[in-house]
């Protein structure tokens, strides 16, 4: 199987699966099966302009999904932080995927980014409350849209030192919401000793502000789970180079970055870790970032806004969340879901 | 030959005196380094200088980096080659661009350049001015970060803060980062973008009329290639098994930091150390001193005025209508009541005469009378 002339696969049952099939995987299966279509995915990718977020995309989806400003004809960093969002959907094998991509262009370009993360964090918010909104309808759809962000893939700039205050302060925030998957941007700049030492550097300043990143260490369900899930925490955060435009190199056709001492294959491991990134976003763990977002992260967000609007009921069953949300909660008008509740508690419903 | 050794007089020597007389003195250069971390100064300065200036350098920890503000290091090594010696004093900005919020973390950077400004004048203006330590800025080499679209607005902040202080050299650190056409977009772009913000940067000099093509073809190249992209490396690799250059070892290829077509290092440490840094000094005294000096002495004379003459204009004026500004006010009083007693004693002397003339002319017509 050539790895780079076919589309990435979700995983499917035919193919070989890393890990012994676990009930989510039956779960899969019947997803893929009674459905096979949308599949969303929301990525966020933060990061200063010119960290290759734009190219990456394209890489990973091997797909112009972006149009990548060559560097140097951009328009001037925008001053207020727009996001922009675009939807596209690819298709392999019977498999739709509905992939959109989230971009915040001119993030951390500021000379004062004090609360530069909140436009990002307000609009993740914004995404949950969307679909809780939808989900306590008295008549709800089947299908709920889902446009919450199951990953944020956060760029870190090769200073080859370790995090920058700016990095560390959005991590920590971002963590707690979203599934965060950090990489080493233009990782071309780096030796190999160099990125090892920088990699050692940032797992270690990620351990002391207790940042948690995907896979999260206090979500692998059993043993096969942690012997995966920890190989892969190991390498975080990859290493990675992309590219769009494909050289010739030893007679084959390979994406990547040409350069006066030499070419920079971006599928080619021993250059960067471009592949692993993919493997473990599409190939493996799509399901499992999905699934987590919606166990877990919105749930505590779900949990969040009721305790807020003060409609659980108090009792033995009470929920005492001892920690609060980081960054203002975008904080849509609560009196609407009061009403909506209040209506179904006058329909005799309960939640 | 009889004619010509006639006419010799001798100052042909001249210039070896002056060689030789500097050559003992030995020369002082200071360089300021700025720019955000990670963008490879260090490794560039110890490249320049073939020195491991950086030895006993502590990294902060990301847990101090969140407090840490802007500092300004001095590191002093003495270098010789060929019998020069070059007392080079390295000026470092560690924690630019660090945190989270950098409003204004330039002003440490502009005070420490206008304090050695300041320290100067007062040494000018003394009484012993022997030995004076110059510890002027001559000049800043900025680093701009080839991962972004070109100047950013801390970069510009930071420039329009400086240039009318002291000699600015940009440079584009970890340039092994960038393809070819990736490094001359980015170039041209921070080009027009320093025009645009009416940043002035050090203007390299022209070559002399009479310097051959080929000279002036290279000077013409190396110009053009300004912001600079370099690369530094203190290590040396065999390139492919053949010879040992200086470079990064990559899986892809070597980077060769001394190879004019993989990076401008070559360039740089030309421009700055071989041909342009006795320039570089010159124009820090004759310029940007000087500016700073009109500037002090003028807002001395006419407290909250501020005008912007030109520069040589006002120091030429101030040497007139300003004949002591820096002695203090008890001593010039002092010149003055010394001056009036002279003056009146000279008065009295002059009354004396004047008194002793009258007595022998009145002498004089007593006597006809007789």
């Amino acid at each position: 199987m050539d790895p780079m002339r076919r589309f990435p696969l979700p995983p499917c049952p035919s193919d070989p699966q890393p890990r012994t099939p676990t009930l989510r995987d039956a779960e899969a299966e019947k997803h893929c099966l009674k459905m096979s279509n949308t599949v969303v995915v929301l990525w966020l990718p933060p990061g200063q302009s010119g960290l290759g977020k734009s190219t990456m995309v394209n890489t990973l989806f091997k797909s112009k999904m972006w149009k990548s400003t060559v560097q140097g004809l951009g328009t001037p960093t925008p001053q207020t932080l727009k996001l922009q969002s675009v939807t596209h959907v690819i298709e392999e094998k019977g498999v739709k995927l509905k992939l959109t991509v989230t971009d915040t262009p001119g993030f951390g370009d500021q000379i004062n980014n004090d609360k530069c993360w909140d436009p990002i964090l307000g609009y993740i918010s914004e995404q949950y409350e969307r679909y809780l909104q939808e989900e306590i309808l008295i008549t709800r759809q089947r299908h709920i849209p889902d446009t919450r962000v199951h990953c944020c893939i956060y760029f870190v700039p090769p200073t080859g030192h370790c995090l920058r205050p700016l990095d560390i302060e959005f991590l920590q925030r971002l963590c707690r919401t979203v599934n965060v998957v950090p990489v080493i941007a233009r990782a071309d700049s780096l030796t190999i000793e160099e990125r090892e030492t920088f990699r050692r550097r940032i797992q270690h300043n990620l351990r002391t502000h207790c940042i948690e990143v995907y896979p999260q260490k206090c979500f692998d369900e059993d043993i096969n789970d942690r012997i995966l899930n920890s190989k892969i925490r190991d390498r975080i955060p990859f290493a990675v180079v992309g590219a769009d435009r494909e050289h010739l190199v030893n007679g084959r056709c390979v994406l990547g970055r040409k350069t006066k001492w030499g070419i920079i294959e971006v599928e080619n491991l021993a250059h960067c870790e471009f592949p692993l990134l993919r493997d473990l976003l599409i190939r493996s763990h799509l399901q499992d970032l999905k699934d987590i977002t919606h166990n877990v992260h919105y749930e505590n967000y779900r949990v969040c806004r009721l305790n807020e609007s003060h409609l659980l009921p108090r009792g033995p069953g009470w929920v005492n969340l001892a920690q609060t949300p980081a960054g203002p909660l975008a904080a849509p008008q609560p009196s609407k879901v009061h009403q909506q509740a209040q209506e179904d508690s006058e329909d005799g419903d309960e939640y | 030959m009889g004619g010509i050794d006639k006419e010799y007089v001798g100052f042909a020597a001249l210039p070896n005196q002056l060689h030789r007389k500097s050559v003992k003195k030995g020369f002082d250069f200071t360089l300021m380094v700025a720019g955000e971390s990670g963008l490879g100064k260090s490794t560039l300065i110890n490249s320049l200088f073939l020195t491991n200036l950086y030895e006993d350098r502590q990294l902060p920890e990301a847990s101090a980096r969140l407090t840490q503000t802007l500092t300004i290091e001095r590191r002093g090594v003495e270098i010789e080659e060929g019998g020069i010696k070059v007392k080079l004093t390295l000026v470092d900005t560690p924690g630019f661009g660090d945190s989270v919020d950098c409003s204004d973390c330039w002003l440490p950077v502009v005070r420490f350049i206008e304090e050695q400004f300041e320290q100067y004048l007062r040494d000018e203006s003394g009484l012993n001015r022997k030995n004076i330590q110059d510890s002027r800025v001559h000049c800043c080499l900025y680093f701009i970060s080839p991962f972004g679209r070109g100047l950013r607005p801390l970069d510009v902040a930071f420039l329009r803060a400086v240039h009318e202080k002291v000699n600015i050299i940009p440079v584009i650190g970890k340039a092994d980062a960038l393809m070819p056409k990736e490094t001359q977009a980015l170039k041209q772009k921070i080009r027009e973008q320093l025009k645009e913000e009416e940043i002035n940067i050090y203007q390299f000099p022209d070559c002399d009329s009479d310097e051959d093509e080929d000279f002036k073809r290279q000077d013409a190249e190396m110009k053009e290639s300004i912001p600079f992209a370099v690369v530094g490396s203190c290590e040396v690799v065999r390139d492919g098994g053949t010879r040992p250059v200086r470079g990064r070892r990559y899986s892809w290829g070597t980077v060769e930091v001394e190879n004019p077509h993989h990076c401008d290092f070559l360039n740089l440490r030309r421009m700055l150390v071989q041909t342009h840094l006795q320039d570089l000094k010159e124009v820090t005294h004759d310029l940007l001193y000087e500016g700073y000096r009109a500037r002090c002495l003028q807002s001395l004379a006419r407290p909250g005025a501020r005008d912007r003459a030109s520069r040589s204009k006002l120091s030429r004026q101030s040497a007139t209508e300003i004949p002591l500004p820096m002695l203090p006010l008890a001593e010039t009083e002092k010149l003055i009541r010394e001056k009036d007693e002279e003056l009146r004693r000279m008065q009295e002397m002059l009354e004396k005469m004047q008194a002793q003339m009258q007595q022998s002319q009145t002498q004089g017509e007593q006597s006809e009378a007789l």
